[in-house]
């Protein structure tokens, strides 16, 4: 077994990831509260860090994978332009499966 | 603070558990597959049951939790994971920002207890219940009502996924073995009318697909992420903060 799934550093990883969570969502009210107006570039800063964070995740593996998985990236793209959350997802797996069936 | 305090309390604050409760139902719809989800993903990348469950019992976030399988997977350092957490929840500073003012009459120990139940959901249905003019109060019963029910629905289903997923010897029939970046495009393009999102996406994407190919990971998702938000920052500004809030 890996290192990083070994039991007591996953337990110990899974504590510090409770904590910076709870850090999030009490840290706004506990700071930003204190202040009436922020720097809008700051605002627009803070407002855009989830985006590109999960960009950054979805976009290398995505990139450096094969057909099946390219097909799939782009069919979940377009779905979630009108349908939502896990019906992409769903959607996507099919198409992925469906193409790996296929050979590709 | 639990359910059966509140039920000796007044028959109005019996009310406003029941409306919390039933605020949540398509919650549980909302949220439920995604913990299945998550359970199943985490034993088909190694992860026993228990750790599973615990992480969703200690972190009580969808986005953070599939961050934390995905980039762990990587072998990287332990900074690395926590910070991209500590990234994908930075939204939450804005919703505690916001749904802070809303229980600002909750006790001490209430607060406490109210930050960690603060998910998207959570923070979406206290908008709601503000209602249009944002002038109807958040009580500890309703808050509790619905944010309560909702984390041990999310621990179950967890432990459902993960149970269940268990059986399954050869995820990538199912496609479980790419999930993971499905799942995230989901979520991302569900960001896609916040405003600058195309140029944040764009300098993330080929920033990250540059340093993903150079030095390797985990950079990409910090050095990525820096320069999208950075491109944020440079984007003509407008709006104000409180704005942006009651958009959420």
């Amino acid at each position: 077994m890996s290192d990083y799934l070994s039991e007591g550093y996953v337990a110990a990883l899974i504590v510090a990831l409770g904590v910076v969570t709870y850090f999030t969502r009490a840290g706004g009210y506990l700071v930003l509260s204190r202040f009436k107006h922020l720097h809008p570039r700051l605002e627009a800063a803070l407002e855009a860090v989830p985006a590109a964070v999960i960009t950054t995740i979805v976009v290398p593996p995505a990139l450096s994978a094969g057909p099946a998985e390219m097909l799939a990236i782009v069919a979940a793209g377009v779905a979630a332009f009108r349908l939502s959350g896990i019906t992409v997802v769903v959607l996507g797996l099919i198409v992925l499966v469906s193409a790996r069936a296929a050979g590709l | 603070m639990t359910i059966s305090e509140f039920e000796s309390g007044t028959a109005s604050s019996r009310r406003e558990v029941l409306h919390g409760v039933r605020d949540a139902v398509p919650l549980y719809l909302a949220a439920s597959p995604f913990g299945v989800v998550f359970g199943a993903a985490a034993v088909a990348a190694g992860y026993s049951i228990s750790d599973a469950v615990f992480a969703s019992a200690s972190v009580f976030g969808g986005a953070s939790q599939f961050v934390f399988i995905q980039v762990n997977g990587l072998g990287v350092p332990a900074w690395s994971v926590i910070l991209a957490v500590f990234a994908v929840n930075f939204r939450h500073i804005l919703y505690s920002a916001a749904t802070g003012r809303r229980i600002a009459h909750f006790s001490i120990l209430q607060k406490i207890a109210a930050f960690f139940l603060l998910t998207d959901l959570q923070f979406a249905a206290c908008e709601v219940r503000a209602g249009a003019r944002g002038d109807r109060p958040i009580t500890a019963a309703y808050y509790f009502g619905l944010g309560l029910p909702l984390y041990a629905c999310w621990i179950f289903a967890t432990f459902a996924g993960a149970y269940f997923g268990g059986f399954i010897k050869h995820p990538e029939q199912f496609g479980l073995d790419f999930i993971l970046p499905i799942y995230f495009l989901a979520i991302l393009m569900g960001f896609r009318k916040r405003r600058n999102f195309l140029p944040v996406a764009l300098v993330s994407a080929g920033v990250s697909f540059i340093v993903y190919q150079t030095l390797g990971a985990p950079w990409h998702i910090s050095i990525g992420a820096l320069a999208g938000v950075a491109a944020a920052a440079l984007m003509p500004v407008r709006r104000h903060f409180s704005e942006v809030a009651q958009d959420e």
